[in-house]
This record gives C-alpha cells, structure tokens and sequence, in this order.
C-alpha cells in the first residue's frame, strides 16, 4: 500500500498518488484500486482518505450555501442570477417579496434590476435542475454598499481559515464587515474606503499565497504594519 | 523533389536544425497568461508558437447543444493570417475545421464530462506561428489549460509526431520534413493511463516502419507529458520559494 508523494506536495491531473486500501476524497479518482490525481492541487492526507485540495476549480452550487451572485435577467415571476457556477441560479419573486406575488401590480425590475447585487442562500440544487436561490433569512437580500472582490472558490476555506480564524482576525484588524460568499464572491463592508482597502489587500495576498503555511500571522502583522504607515500619513496630513 | 530529400539528413545523420533522428525541438510551456480566460496555455514548440485558452463549464449557447447527461467540448482550432509566409486566410480552412474536430475528439476522452451535465467547455486555440506538428502543439497546450482551468481530467494529454524521411524514422517533424518527407504520425497519448487518444498518419510506410514511428512518438509525448507537469507545478512553486 504505498504512497507516492508526500503531504503538501503539488500534483498535476493524472498523478498516481497511492495503491490499494486508501479511500478516494476530493478530486481524486480510482482505477485498479489505484488512486489518481484529477486536478492540479496539494495533496492531503486524512487517515486513510485522500484529499486534493485544487489550486483551480470552479464553484459547483450546493444546498445550503451562501452565496453572492449577480442579477443578468429579469423574468416574468423572478430573476436569474449569475453565481460563478457552470449553472445560473433562479430567485423567485416571492421569495424577495415576502407577500404574494401579484404579476399585474408588482414590477421586478423596480426590485432588482440587471446587475444588482444579491446575497443569497442555495435551497435546491441537482444534477439536473438549475440552483433556486432565497433571501428569506437576516443578513440575505440585495447589496447596497461595500466592495465586492473575486477569488477562486476553493480558496475561499483557506480565507475563513480554521474555525473562522483567518476572516475574524481580518474583520478585527480592519474594522470591516466580510461577507464570504463560498461561490468566490467576497463582499466588505468598512466605515471609509481605506479600511476597506486594507481588508481587499489582505483577501489578495490570502489568494496568491494560499497553498503556504504560517499564513495567519503573515496577514496579522502586514495589516498591523500597513495600519501604523495609514495612520502616519493621516498624522502628517493633519500636521501640515 | 527526390534531390531536394536526400538533403533533409546529412552524412553526420543530422537533420536541417542539427537535431538528431530522435529528439525533440526546445519546448516552452507557461500557464495561465490570459487572465480573461479560466484557463490558459502557451507553447513554444521550436518556431511553432501557440496560444490556448479554455472557458467553462459554463452554460451551453446556443442551448439546444447542451446534453442533458454531459458536457460538450466545443474546439476552435484557428490560424493567424500572420502564422505562414504566405498570408492565411483568416476564414476557417477545411484543414483548420478538421483539427478542430481532431483535436476536440483527443480531449474528450480526459475530461470527466459526465459530472457537468448540460454544460459546455470551450477551447480557443490560436496559431500565432506554425512551423509543422501544430496539431500535437496544440493538443499539448490545450490540455494544458484545461487543467488550468480547473477541469477534473484523468490525465493530461501530451502530443507529438514522428515520420520518415529520408528512409529514417524521425521524431517531431518540422515544416520541411513534414512537406518533403514521405511520411507524418500524430500521436496523442495520455501517459499514465498508457491509452492513445490520437493516431493519424499521412504518407505511406511500410508496417514495421509505422510501428517504429508510433513507438518514437510515444517516447516523445512522454517527454512532452514530464513538461507539462513541470509547467504546470512552476506557477506555484514560485510563492512557495519565497515563503521558504
């Protein structure tokens, strides 16, 4: 039962990564009792599971999610929303009306309109039926301000961090409100602009070096350098 | 053109380019350099030089090509007007319609298209500069940016060619070998499943000389896979380094 690389090790598709009595996790594949890698990604392992944590993928849509997607068509009872997936979701008027939805009286458009912003949650979602959004729960429903930045989708674990450490050492430092999207779509919210930019800079940095380690407190201590040099500035602009 | 063949190999054994019989021109392959696309690929194969992009899976346009059990790999294979000495019209060839056929259909077999039912995958491939075998080139990179943008695949798919000219079996033709010569192989082959996605052959051979020339070009589309990987790997390694 051997394994072939180590832990953390980089794979392209189609490396074989062990033999025999391992179970197959996240994008892997198993032929001959042979596991196989099926995207460019790190390998992990979990006891005798496989993992590959991708480096690229896309979002595939799944009950229960959070996600931030935009309005690209406005229909007769509802709107298609562009979540970041192979599939555009639909939200359902009554769904953001919270009443009976009444086609002669109300207009959607005046609702939600082309390129709205929407935070939303997956309801339903298979193979063979295109994701139903809803906003009916707090915190759900259409972005008024903030600014809006995209990752790649399986990055975002690695911004949350382990049990939520990287996001709220984020959110601390910064002051800012973040909203992950698990689709990629990341949305803060901060008092002014340059807090916000903070929080960007380090969502960024979180993304180019996501597959390093020791990554949580390289983001604490450039947010804490770059929050001294924001605030001299400020100092010195008072001054003078 | 008997007097212009016996040129193609000197006494040295030699080819035009000082290659011998089996080996390789340089090959450069960087990833992900358009950032308008999911995935993307570019690769230097000699004078050749190739760009490849891959978008999706991604909702079908038109709709009624979607299949509602998988997903559809549509491949545009296209020449720059600029690639050819002679200016290429920049309408699709019967040539370039049919290598995108070949192409896509080299493809097909890597992908896990059923797990994206009613989606499409689409890859660009743009000659910038061709200088023979730009078909195994662009398979090479269009593999490539497959897996860049983040496709399940089973294996990459590396490519390349053999021929005959000059009654020797050679390796990844060039333009003149593969005008002059008597005979070209494209292979595509997904290395570790060890399976064939593309044989072609034009010219004739006899079938011991055909069954060299596939072998040849096996052991060139195993080199090709190793640069690939390596190509692949590189984009991230960088930051690893720095972190270390």
């Amino acid at each position: 039962m051997p394994t072939f690389f180590e832990r953390r090790q980089i794979v392209t598709p189609g490396d074989l990564i062990a033999e025999g009595d391992y179970l197959a996790g996240e994008n892997t594949y198993t032929e001959d009792n042979r596991i196989y890698a099926s995207r460019v990604g790190i390998v992990e392992y979990e006891n005798k599971k496989i993992n590959i944590v991708a480096l690229r993928a896309f979002y595939i849509p799944k009950i229960g999610d959070i996600v931030i997607g935009t309005v690209v068509e406005v229909g007769f009872n509802g709107w298609t929303i562009d979540i970041n997936a192979p599939y555009s979701a639909l939200l359902r008027a009554s769904e953001v009306l919270s009443r009976p939805f009444k086609p002669q009286k109300d207009e959607l458009s005046q609702v939600l309109s082309m390129g709205d912003l929407v935070v939303a949650k997956i309801t339903a979602y298979d193979r063979s039926h295109d994701p139903q959004l809803s906003v009916s729960e707090p915190g759900l429903g259409k972005i008024t301000r903030g600014q809006i930045i995209r990752v790649t989708s399986t990055k975002i674990p690695r911004i949350i961090g382990r049990k939520g450490s990287m996001v709220s050492m984020i959110t601390q430092e910064t002051g800012c409100q973040i909203i992950l999207g698990l689709n990629g779509v990341i949305l803060v919210t901060g008092k002014n602009p340059e807090d916000e930019e903070l929080a960007l800079m380090a969502i960024r940095k979180i993304e180019e070096e996501s597959h390093t380690s020791g990554l949580t407190d390289r983001i604490t201590q450039m947010l804490k350098e770059e929050k001294t040099k924001g605030e001299e500035k400020t100092k010195n602009e008072s001054k003078s | 053109m008997s007097q212009k063949a016996e040129k193609l190999i000197d006494k040295k054994g030699l080819r035009l380019d000082g290659r011998k019989p089996d080996e390789l021109r340089p090959i450069k392959i960087e990833v992900g350099i358009l950032s308008n696309a999911d995935g993307s690929a570019y690769i230097e194969q000699g004078k050749n030089k190739i760009l490849a992009a891959a978008f999706g899976p991604r909702e079908m346009h038109p709709k009624h090509l979607a299949l509602p059990d998988r997903m559809v790999i549509r491949c545009r294979y296209h020449m720059a007007p600029f690639s050819v000495q002679e200016r290429k019209s920049p309408s699709p060839s019967r040539r370039e319609i049919e290598l995108s056929k070949v192409i896509k259909e080299s493809l097909e077999p890597t992908a896990f298209m059923e797990y994206y039912p009613r989606t499409g995958v689409d890859i660009f491939i743009e000659v910038l500069q061709a200088d023979g075998s730009t078909r195994c080139a662009s398979i090479t990179a269009a593999s490539v940016a497959m897996a860049d943008a983040g496709i399940p695949m089973r294996d990459l798919v590396a490519a390349c060619s053999a021929g005959k000219v000059d009654d020797t079996i050679i390796l990844d033709l060039m333009d003149t070998e593969d005008k002059q010569g008597s005979a070209d192989v494209p292979v595509a082959l997904m290395p570790n499943q060890n399976a064939i996605t593309l044989l072609q052959m034009d010219g004739t051979l006899t079938s011991e000389e055909f069954e060299n020339a596939v072998n040849l070009a096996l052991e060139g589309c195993r080199k090709i896979y190793a640069m690939q990987k390596e190509a692949l790997k590189t984009k991230y390694v960088d930051v690893k380094e720095v972190e270390e």
